[in-house]
């Protein structure tokens, strides 16, 4: 039954022009970054050399570039949940999964699931465009995974937060825009926020990504996006039932 | 009427804010049977069919349909429902066949039958020319038909529709009151409506409902014949002086509706008709038509509703 709302969520994902845009955006996006970043390896590659422990190729390339790649999701990823119930409530669409027999809790997680087929296909392609590098030197594979993972992880708290704010309007573009300053601003405090003050911090998505960018599987970390998806999930499908008992 | 209940619905009341929108609403619906909720906008009809489709929570009351108690087993109920709301759900991006699918699966019909049950749903909707179009490109009757489709794709026992035939013309109007009609042989059916003929055509029973509350519940055949006086209009070519009538044995009262058309009023019973023609006869005053007074049920309806306006 999950399934069933989860393929359909991800199928409809394809059904929209603008995505297609999107994905196209992010891809010259991404290969821009990735050209950049390159050259600029390839202008002190030879500085490099002389160090004893010089960074390789991945981390000199890839791991900047996953940074970029999960800023960049941090705005993309709104755009992708606002229609997840606004879009449904506004045209009256959410009275056939509410009439339907599945739980709210399966609705919302059937939901997420489609999403998250949808960003592991784009975590998919750009660390495909980083494997590229693999043609001209060696790479760290695992730092790539854990890149990958962290990426995935990142993106699912965001989808989560987003499906919430989604579930909390009739209107997109309202959840589009309360998603991105809440994301935006979680991102602020841990930029801002000083060192010695680590509790502040700890409350961005983005600061848990660090370890995992850096090649640090670390369970804290882990247990956070863990929690993180799981509190905003069991929202949203509380919000579904307090829908039912008030309009 | 002793086909087993399907749906039936305890004392339902629903609040919106402080403003009880639904009050003690009480149904029942049997096998077999097609139940018309009548009632002015704003009655709380849309509410109550939410609220027996598990849409809405009741604030107060008890659903059950088939057996299961629709807040303690949500799953088993709701998968005996099809629900048509106002606005049919649709999907405007999809593709009327993956739609309907989409459905299908979500009522937890087996992969098994998905094809037959595609086929039979839009067959009775008259859908087959269209199973490849997106859902956003058709017209609106087109889209009313999905909706219809999408209630019955699973074969519910319990199928409710919230204005079925609104926005289509006339010839397809006909064709999904007979589609109801054949539909309710084997499932109990409820729709609410503001159309009196369908009413007269489709429902064997109507629910009047009227601020929150249902005023009137009969079936529709008594319904006809509510708060009627018996009497017959008759046409005579020559007639004579409207006294002459009022005079005849067991007669009421008369009344001139044109030169030669008259209204005449009578006892329950009374064999006035047949007396009126004998004298007819015996006078020449050329009878030619002789109709019974029958309520058109847009009277009765008023009449109900306007004797509870305080």
């Amino acid at each position: 039954m999950i399934l069933t709302i989860a393929y359909k969520e991800f199928r409809n994902q394809f059904a929209l022009p603008s995505n297609w845009f999107i994905l196209a955006a992010l891809q010259v996006l991404f290969a821009w970054f990735y050209l950049g970043r390159m050259d600029a390896f390839l202008q002190v590659q030879a500085q490099l050399a002389q160090l004893a422990n010089a960074p390789g190729a991945t981390q000199a390339v890839a791991v900047p570039l996953f940074g970029s790649l999960g800023l960049i999701l941090m705005m993309l990823v709104p755009v992708l949940t606002m229609r997840t119930f606004a879009e449904e409530r506004r045209s009256h669409t959410l009275a056939l999964l509410l009439s339907a027999p599945v739980s709210d809790a399966q609705i919302v997680f059937g939901k997420f699931l489609g999403l998250m087929f949808f960003l592991a296909l784009i975590v998919a392609v750009g660390t495909g465009m980083v494997l590229t590098l693999g043609l001209g030197t060696h790479l760290d594979f695992g730092l790539i995974a854990s890149n990958a993972l962290g990426l995935l992880l990142m993106a699912a708290c965001y989808a989560a937060l987003g499906l919430y704010l989604s579930a909390l309007t009739a209107q997109p573009v309202v959840a589009a825009i309360g998603t991105l300053s809440l994301l935006f601003g979680s991102w602020l405090l841990e930029a801002s926020a000083p060192d010695q003050e680590a509790g502040w911090r700890a409350l961005a998505p983005t600061s848990h990504f660090q370890s995992l960018n850096n090649g640090l599987l670390h369970s804290g970390d882990l247990a956070y996006f863990l929690l993180f998806c799981a509190a905003f999930l069991l929202l949203t499908a509380r919000r579904l039932q307090t829908n039912r008992l008030a309009d | 009427m002793s086909a087993p209940a399907t749906l039936s619905a305890h004392r339902l009341t629903r609040r919106f804010g402080n403003r009880a929108v639904v009050q003690n609403v009480s149904l029942e619906l049997r096998k077999g049977e097609v139940l018309g909720l009548l009632g002015h906008n704003g009655a709380g009809k849309s509410t109550t069919l939410q609220m027996l489709a598990g849409v809405l929570l009741p604030h107060e009351g008890s659903i059950e349909v088939c057996g299961f108690d629709l807040s303690g087993q949500p799953a088993q109920a709701k998968a005996c429902i099809g629900f048509l709301p106002e606005n049919p759900p649709l999907y405007r991006e999809m593709r009327v066949d993956d739609y309907l699918l989409f459905v299908a699966k979500l009522h937890r019909l087996p992969r098994a039958q998905l094809a037959t049950a595609l086929e039979e749903a839009k067959q009775r909707c008259g859908l087959q020319d269209c199973g490849k179009k997106i859902i956003g490109t058709l017209s609106k009757g087109y889209q009313q038909r999905i909706g219809i489709a999408q209630a019955i794709i699973h074969r519910p026992a319990v199928i409710i529709l919230d204005e079925p035939t609104v926005g289509l013309d006339p010839a397809q109007i006909r064709e999904i009151r007979t589609l109801i009609r054949t539909l309710g042989d084997q499932a109990s059916i409820i729709l609410s409506t503001h159309l009196m003929n369908e009413v007269e055509t489709v429902c064997d029973r109507v629910e009047i409902l009227h601020q929150g509350r249902l005023i009137y519940g009969d079936s529709s055949m008594k319904m006809q014949q509510f708060d009627l006086q018996p009497g017959f209009t008759v046409t005579l070519l020559s007639p004579p002086p409207l006294a002459e009538l009022e005079a005849l044995p067991g007669i009421l009262k008369a009344e001139a509706l044109s030169a030669t058309e008259f209204r005449l009023l009578h006892p329950a019973d009374s064999p006035a008709a047949a007396e009126l023609l004998a004298r007819a006869a015996q006078n020449g005053w050329q009878a030619q038509q002789l109709t019974p007074i029958k309520n058109r049920l847009e009277d009765v309806y008023v009449k109900i509703t306007q004797g509870e306006t305080p």
